[in-house]
């Protein structure tokens, strides 16, 4: 039967990621003057340390636990001597933590980004939005812990276990969104909403992410180029 | 020996009369868009103040420059780990009420008005939000000739072991110009700190460029030079900075800032540079030796070695001449009147100064002030500004160096007085202060008379060498789409036929992995 949820949790992962993608691409290779994390800390520079730093810190935590929970096989968790209850645990604690530090800093800065005159005039519809979009997907993904902690202990991990397949289900290719048919609303809710991001992903900011300066660790200080062709 | 030529300015303070042409002018053709109305490439402050950003050169507030630790060069700021901890909120970024907010005035109020019982204002607006301004609170030029209070202005870092109290009487107060722009350094900080090393020098020219594709914008370079000359851009979240006017340049054209200085007091030419020495010179222990220290990685253009090793790198037969006849190279090396601004920095900035001597005239009328063996013109340490304020602007304290500057300017306009006035070339001062009769004669023609031809000695950039079609680049002046490292074609492109991006034609490896 082909319905909504089919189509959400079937259809729609694909149409994120071909998006984020080619979207990405298209843009680095077309527009790479707008490539940028459109900082305005000049503008306005208050608390800056502790908004974008609980914020960043926040997401990249959850980013990397999703990976890590929900991307990498079961079967090695498994091997490395984790029970799955102690997943569900590690993860129930490593989302609030993480998820709670997004929701702080991320309202700070939508705040910020709203009601600083300097930073809201400089603002584009999008840098409110999707600051707003990744506040509200944390919201949804600390909803979800009080669900996730009532499974846990009642020892009961399906909830994760079937969220976790069907990721990994999407990722090769074979997509079953049978799988979380019967979950729990809002953890549908919160999938909608992180891989909304995705979409949205290259018309954003968001692109930044693409540019983390990790080769800036092993470069030479000095950068000299020079226009002749060796 | 690694020749690098670098193209270099010489500014004579002695000669500044603050009009701010050059910042008009540099303003109008490089900084009159959105995102960059406080940003100036080039600007002018009134010494002493805190200048523009509020107080730039006090790095223990802005960490900018270079530190020894532990015998190593290292970025004031931290090094590379500590950029990409600190990436998300940079703790040494400047805010924007640190240049000023960028205004404007209501002037269509003007004309727009009813009728009134008094004559309509034009208020401010900022253009940043377009918001009515109650009160102008800071502008890029606050301390113009010394306004504001003394306490405030003397906050001026180069006032660090003067006595400030006494130089606040209206009798003993002082006062110069301090034209200011991008240094080009050998070294530079905003280069090494660039996470996305979008930042580059040039090795034809040494003209520092920012990449505006390449920038991610994560602003390290903004709080890692120490001069505050590089800009970030909120409109386009890029950083900018002065370019050097590179397309003026490689035409042979002097920068617009030196074109239109009206007090003919800025140099353009080319240094020769040894690039194997940079990083050993930058370390030199003690900071009042780096100002020697820069003048030894100079390379002198007449050693035909010099030239040989220069050709062998490629350097164009008039770049090598235009060396020889360098403004920059007489000022800073032959006769020793000019210094790099801040050297204890350790960027090795090509910027240079000549220092400003400071006669009062009424004072030498009433012959107050003990003069030189001529009977007319007063000693250098006599001047109003003191010469540990220049020594702590010029080079890292150390007076001698700026002492004998000074005198070797009074010489020359003792000796020029003695051959127009008496009608007989008295030499005592020039040798005095060591300095021939040619040289006083030659320093007169560039610091008095200043011919275009002497102050701008310019070699094209060559295009046409470079550029297989180089008609087809006739008339864009080293503009390319993008980036001016590269032509504006490039080999892979999802939509070949209209990218805008460009690609690097060549990266050259650093010094410091080569060896």
């Amino acid at each position: 039967m082909f319905d909504l949820h089919t189509f959400l949790y079937g259809v729609f992962p694909y149409i994120a990621t071909i998006v984020f993608l080619l979207g990405s691409w298209i843009r680095f290779d077309h527009e790479q003057y707008t490539w940028k994390s459109d900082s305005s800390q000049l503008l306005s520079r208050q608390n800056m340390r502790l908004m974008s730093n609980l914020f960043h810190v926040g997401i990249l935590g959850i980013f990397f636990g999703h990976i890590a929970g929900m991307v990498m096989p079961h079967g090695l968790w498994v091997g490395l001597g984790i029970s799955d209850l102690a997943h569900q645990w590690i993860a129930i604690l490593a989302g609030l933590a993480f998820g709670g530090a997004v929701v702080a800093g991320g309202a700070m800065l939508w705040h910020r980004r709203m009601f600083n005159p300097r930073v809201r005039a400089a603002s584009r519809w999008m840098d409110i939005n999707i600051l707003g979009w990744l506040v509200i997907t944390a919201c949804f993904g600390l909803l979800t812990v009080p669900f996730s902690i009532g499974h846990a202990s009642h020892g009961d991990v399906t909830t994760m276990l079937v969220l976790g397949e069907w990721i990994r289900s999407i990722l090769i290719l074979q997509p079953e969104p049978e799988l979380i048919r019967n979950v729990g609303t809002v953890y549908k809710v919160h999938v909608f909403f992180g891989m909304s991001v995705f979409l949205f992903f290259p018309f954003t900011r968001l692109v930044h992410v693409w540019s983390a300066p990790i080769p800036y660790l092993f470069r030479a200080y000095q950068v000299v180029r020079t226009k002749r062709s060796l | 020996m690694k020749v690098r030529a670098q193209f270099a300015f010489v500014f004579n303070l002695d000669k500044c009369i603050g009009c701010h042409t050059c910042s008009v002018t540099c303003k109008n053709v490089w900084t009159n868009r959105k995102g960059v109305e406080y940003a100036w490439f080039n600007n002018v402050e009134s010494k002493p103040g805190i200048g523009y950003p509020k107080n730039w050169a006090d790095q223990k507030q802005w960490k900018g420059g270079w530190e020894l630790k532990g015998g190593k060069l290292e970025l004031k700021s931290g090094d590379r780990k500590s950029k990409l901890l600190n990436i998300f909120a940079n703790p040494d970024m400047p805010e924007i009420d640190d240049y000023y907010e960028p205004f404007t005035y209501n002037y269509a109020h003007l004309q727009n008005a009813p009728l009134l019982e008094a004559t309509p204002t034009a208020r401010p607006q900022s253009q940043i939000t377009g918001e009515t301004m109650e009160k102008i609170h800071w502008g890029p030029n606050w301390e113009d000739d010394l306004a504001g209070e003394y306490s405030k202005r003397s906050k001026d870092v180069d006032m660090d072991g003067i006595q400030k109290e006494m130089y606040s009487q209206f009798e003993n107060t002082f006062h110069m110009y301090l034209p200011r722009i991008c240094n080009h350094c050998l070294n530079p900080a905003c280069v090494a700190a660039c996470p996305s090393g979008s930042i580059y020098k040039r090795e034809e020219d040494g003209i520092v460029l920012v990449d505006q594709d390449k920038c991610r914008g994560w602003r390290m370079c903004i709080s890692s030079c120490p001069y505050k000359k590089v800009f970030y851009n909120w409109e386009s979240g890029k950083a900018e900075k002065c370019i050097g006017c590179y397309p003026r340049v490689e035409s042979g054209m002097p920068t617009v800032c030196s074109e239109s200085c009206v007090g003919r007091i800025r140099y353009n030419g080319i240094m020769l540079y040894d690039a194997d020495k940079i990083e050993t010179l930058a370390s030199t222990q003690n900071e009042q030796d780096l100002y020697e220290a820069q003048c030894n990685i100079f390379l002198d253009p007449n050693d035909p070695k010099v030239i040989e090793a220069a050709r062998a790198e490629g350097i164009n037969e008039d770049w090598i001449i235009a060396a020889q006849k360098s403004p920059i190279y007489k000022m800073a090396i032959d006769w020793k009147i000019a210094f790099p601004m801040h050297p204890e920095f350790r960027t090795l900035p090509m910027v240079w100064y000549v220092p400003p001597l400071s006669p009062v005239q009424s004072q030498i009328d009433q012959g107050n002030l003990p003069v030189g063996p001529d009977g007319a013109i007063p000693l250098a340490g006599t001047m109003r500004t003191p010469i540990q304020y220049l020594a702590n602007l010029l080079t890292a304290g150390k007076t001698a160096p700026v002492e004998s500057a000074l005198n070797r300017l009074i010489a020359m306009r003792s000796y020029q007085r003695s051959v127009h006035v008496e009608g007989i070339a008295d030499t005592r001062a020039l040798d005095a202060a060591g300095i021939t009769e040619d040289q006083a004669k030659e320093m007169y023609r560039y610091l008095a008379i200043a011919n275009y031809e002497d102050r701008f000695v310019i070699p094209t950039g060559h295009e046409e060498v470079r550029l297989e079609d180089f008609y087809a680049f006739q008339g864009q002046n080293g503009f390319t789409f993008g980036n001016d490292s590269s032509a504006g074609i490039s080999k892979t492109s999802l939509f070949p036929e209209r990218r805008k991006e460009t690609v690097e034609v060549c990266v050259i490896q650093p010094l410091s992995k080569l060896k």
